[in-house]
């Protein structure tokens, strides 16, 4: 059930207008990867807030934990050791998890009405319990973000904290970033504080720091800081130009149509064709001759 | 009408391996529509819901698969297309509008009847390789997600091209009298084969498989 403080821009799978009389705030998460530390506190918080236990995994010789995201896991710290210019090294870590984009593949590909949500405030919100499980979503996703639980067969991700934001709370890993690295608020304000930030970076010697809204996805309600804005596969593989593939567009717009209109005209050409011509009969002296 | 010579068109065996095929196809058909628009989305109602219907479609159309592959080897014989076929298929106007005359004479099966066959054949091959990459939770977390996204493209597109030929096959079913009958009961008259498949109605004359019954 959407929660109904909130109002719906998209709804996956539905036809018709969704619930839209309020005006909600535009909001958006901006995390700064330059005030990162890499403690997990957000990791931490998001796992008490959503009441997540990951199973215990391995160590597999770096910081990563766990490896990857779940759907018991719905944000990792990604930990990248680069050298942007030769000879200087750097540790990147980037908070991964849900975009929250404007645009969202996920919801595209989704065949199951109001599964996925997306809040006119920008939050994508999973719908479990009208989830069917297809994996729909993680085809959809050019973020490679939704994760399928094992356990139940459906699908889990960043919520954005929305049943927080719905009550004027921010995300959990947005209070508990010890150095504010995670800031949360509304995207206007945000994109407005980040280019400080940028300006400042770049006074430090960060000449390609930049934001990360990708105007691929109508950009996102999940924003980095980047020191290296040019390069963001640096960043554990960010993805530099993120988009709904083509694949996903022909296979949700183009073909839908295409083919609800190639199978209404095979109806309607037999119904003509009967009408026109008739059955195809033996007519009773041909049955006599035998 | 008169009594008539009767020939057997269709085994029982032929013809329940072929309603066991329809039923299949509508079932999963009917489970898989709801994941192609949400117009369809109500149909999963059918199956217990959208989880069901998802559970449910890969197996019907496995299994739905397998019988088809038995249905082909059956039906194979009589499906092989030859020259006389091309010949008909020129005349393909005239058929379409009831003008029998002069139209050459040809097996048991049309060209039609043949192609499809063979258009069914490789759509649920397409269908059932394209549907393993999307097979959850079993085997789709295996492919990569670009992988998934052509699979996903494809599955869509042949079902489309198998739902045409289901309708095709079924509106020509119903506009030929006697079609439905013979895969219900299994004869046709003897004018009724003379008509439709001249050469098979000449070879089963010659080797006498006739058999007498009212109709």
């Amino acid at each position: 059930m959407a929660l109904q403080s909130l109002d719906i821009r998209r709804r996956s799978a539905t036809t018709t207008p969704s619930p839209q009389a309020r005006t909600t705030l535009e909001i958006a998460k901006l995390i700064d990867i330059s005030k990162c530390i890499g403690c997990k506190a957000c990791q931490v918080a998001c796992m008490e807030w959503n009441d997540l236990r990951d199973t215990v995994g391995t160590n597999r010789g770096v910081y990563d934990n766990p490896a990857d995201l779940s759907a018991q896991s719905w944000t990792v710290m990604r930990f990248a050791e680069v050298e942007p210019d030769p000879g200087r090294l750097e540790w990147l870590i980037r908070k991964d998890g849900c975009m929250h984009c404007s645009d969202p593949g996920c919801l595209k590909s989704c065949p199951a009405p109001g599964a996925i949500i997306q809040y006119s405030n920008g939050i994508v919100d999973f719908h479990q319990e009208a989830c069917v499980g297809c994996g729909y979503c993680i085809i959809g996703c050019p973020f490679n973000i939704p994760r399928l639980s094992a356990t139940d067969n459906k699908a889990y991700k960043c919520t954005l904290c929305s049943d927080r934001v719905a009550v004027g709370r921010e995300p959990a890993c947005a209070k508990t970033c010890p150095t504010g690295a995670i800031l949360f608020g509304a995207k206007e304000d945000l994109l407005e504080h980040s280019a400080g930030r940028i300006a400042d970076l770049k006074e430090r010697g960060y000449r390609n720091a930049g934001l990360y809204n990708p105007p691929g996805v109508d950009g996102t309600h999940v924003m980095y800081v980047l020191q290296h804005a040019d390069r963001p596969e640096l960043y554990s593989g960010l993805p530099s130009d993120p988009g709904i593939s083509p694949l996903v567009v022909l296979w949700k717009d183009i073909a839908k149509t295409v083919m609800g209109i190639g199978l209404g005209a095979a109806i309607v050409g037999g119904v003509v064709h009967f009408l026109t011509q008739g059955p195809n009969e033996i007519n009773e002296e041909e049955e006599e001759t035998l | 009408m008169s009594r008539q010579q009767m020939i057997l068109r269709h085994s029982t065996g032929e013809r329940l391996n072929h309603w066991l095929v329809a039923i299949l196809f509508i079932l999963t058909g009917l489970s898989g529509l709801g994941f192609f628009h949400p117009a369809f989305y109500w149909l999963t109602s059918l199956f217990g819901g959208g989880t069901w219907a998802r559970i449910l479609h890969p197996f019907f159309g496995v299994i739905l698969a397998l019988c088809f592959f038995v249905l082909v080897a059956r039906v194979w014989k009589d499906n092989r297309i030859t020259s006389a076929d091309w010949q008909w298929f020129r005349h393909l106007g005239e058929f379409l509008r009831n003008r029998p005359a002069g139209i050459p004479a040809i097996g048991k099966y049309n060209l039609g009847q043949k192609l499809l066959t063979r258009v069914l054949l490789l759509c649920i091959l397409v269908l059932l390789a394209s549907g393993i990459f999307l097979w959850q939770p079993w085997f789709a977390p295996e492919f990569s997600v670009e992988m998934r996204r052509i699979a996903a493209v494809v599955h869509a597109f042949t079902a489309f091209v198998i739902l045409l030929c289901f309708i095709v096959h079924v509106y020509a079913a119903y506009w030929t009298r006697g079609a439905i009958r013979s895969m219900t009961r299994g004869w046709v008259t003897a004018a009724w084969a003379r008509h439709h498949s001249t050469t098979w109605y000449q070879e089963m004359a010659e080797t006498g498989k006739k058999s007498q019954g009212a109709a």
